[in-house]
């Protein structure tokens, strides 16, 4: 009996210590992790989906209070006029969340591109809808106010062979996005106002 | 057995070099020696994890009951593991996307379970700390060694380490006319590299 208190005892303050060394070191390296990112993942992403933008997007980016979290949009200005907004929402994948960047024209709430940031998705299989632009490009020109299905699902969104999750999870994000964009509009519209003066 | 601490960090580097004497974390070195840079940078990584979960290992070896020790083992090595990856995303982002989900698979490499198993759990600190620095530096060698080989015919460059503006390493070892075999950068030459690599070993052990 004794010995099975101690094992216990020991597991539970090794755990606890871990978790603890963890979090630590989360907090400490999450804002640098934060400047990698955009520097090397959604900086590249930002800018393949806003070809032919007149400004830089990772440079004209603010955050905005959506509840109790805080988001991060980019703005693209296309003929000097900046109507068109980035904004990452994520889904469920196979592996852990998919992080998408939606592009949206607020003038026509139209999807302008999209591209899929931060992943851990099986190489070869759900990982090319990072890699194979063929796949996300599907949600462009589509209205943002709908809601995104794969095909087996009755949506228009063709899936990927082999990737099934990784696509409904690509949809789910994108719908999200739609989401956040609607609760958001108001405060994205007076925002761009600025940008536009 | 009193053997003394260079003994104990000698013999990773060649006694008892990981890959090519025991035939042991094969994963990493087939998955991710493409170029002298993935190999160095997951070699160092090994290295810092496993030296941190045998000083851990060997200070509370009389503490951990022996009946749970491996689930005790695998909580350290986890946590230095995640540590690993979170100092990586923050410190050298290029290198995180190269190894990518290779850093987390340190966790199963059986190098690190092994030290903390057969070494640190039944010697002194100090020992361990040896311990894991010789087979830790004898694992980056390694790597490097296979990484040289399959860049330098794979691809005909040899690439040390690589910032977002610049490369430090030699481009077209052979000339620009020198046309890369890139079976050796794939799979099948990883195989057939290490397999090379243990025949010489070999050769050189039994005189």
């Amino acid at each position: 009996m004794r010995e099975l208190i101690k094992m216990v005892i020991v597991l539970t303050v090794l755990a606890v210590l871990s978790g603890g060394l963890l979090s630590g070191f989360r907090n400490a390296t999450a804002a640098r992790i934060e400047v990698q990112q955009l520097k090397f993942v959604k900086g590249p992403a930002i800018t393949a989906i806003l070809k032919g933008v007149s400004n830089d997007p990772i440079e004209d980016r603010f955050a905005i209070k959506d509840g109790e979290t805080e988001r991060k949009v980019f703005v693209g200005k296309f003929d000097d006029k900046a109507n068109t907004v980035v904004l990452e929402s994520f889904g469920k994948g196979y592996g852990g969340d998919i992080g998408l960047m939606v592009a949206i024209n607020m003038e026509d709430d139209t999807i302008v591109g999209a591209a899929v940031t931060t992943h851990s998705e099986t190489p070869g299989l759900g990982a090319r809808a990072k890699g194979d632009p063929g796949f996300v490009s599907q949600f462009k020109s589509l209205s943002i106010n709908d809601s995104f299905k794969v095909t087996a699902d009755g949506g228009r969104v063709n899936a990927m062979s082999g990737a099934t999750i990784t696509s409904r999870a690509v949809c789910a994000a994108a719908t999200e996005a739609g989401g956040i964009y609607q609760r958001m509009k108001p405060q994205l519209i007076e925002k761009l106002k600025e940008f536009n003066k | 057995m009193a053997k003394t601490l260079t003994q104990e960090f000698t013999k990773g580097l060649w006694e008892e070099i990981a890959p090519f004497r025991l035939v042991l974390g094969l994963c990493p070195v087939l998955g991710v020696t493409t170029t002298v840079e993935n190999g160095i940078g997951m070699g160092l990584a090994t290295t810092f994890v496993l030296v941190f979960s045998n000083l851990l290992v060997a200070s509370l070896r009389n503490i951990i009951p022996s009946k749970v020790r491996i689930a005790c083992f695998i909580i350290i090595i986890a946590t230095f593991v995640v540590v690993t990856e979170l100092l990586m995303q923050a410190f050298a982002y290029t290198l995180f996307l190269k190894l990518g989900v290779f850093i987390p698979l340190i966790v199963v490499n059986c190098i690190v379970l092994g030290r903390a198993e057969a070494f640190a759990s039944k010697n002194s600190i100090t020992l361990s700390i040896a311990d894991g620095l010789g087979i830790g530096i004898g694992f980056t060698l390694s790597l490097a060694a296979l990484g040289s080989l399959r860049e330098l015919f794979g691809a005909n460059n040899l690439t040390i380490w690589t910032t977002p503006t610049s490369v430090i390493g030699v481009q077209e070892v052979f000339g620009p006319h020198f046309q890369p075999f890139s079976f050796m950068v794939q799979a099948p030459g990883a195989f057939v590299c290490l397999g090379l690599m243990l025949c010489i070993m070999n050769l050189l052990g039994s005189k």
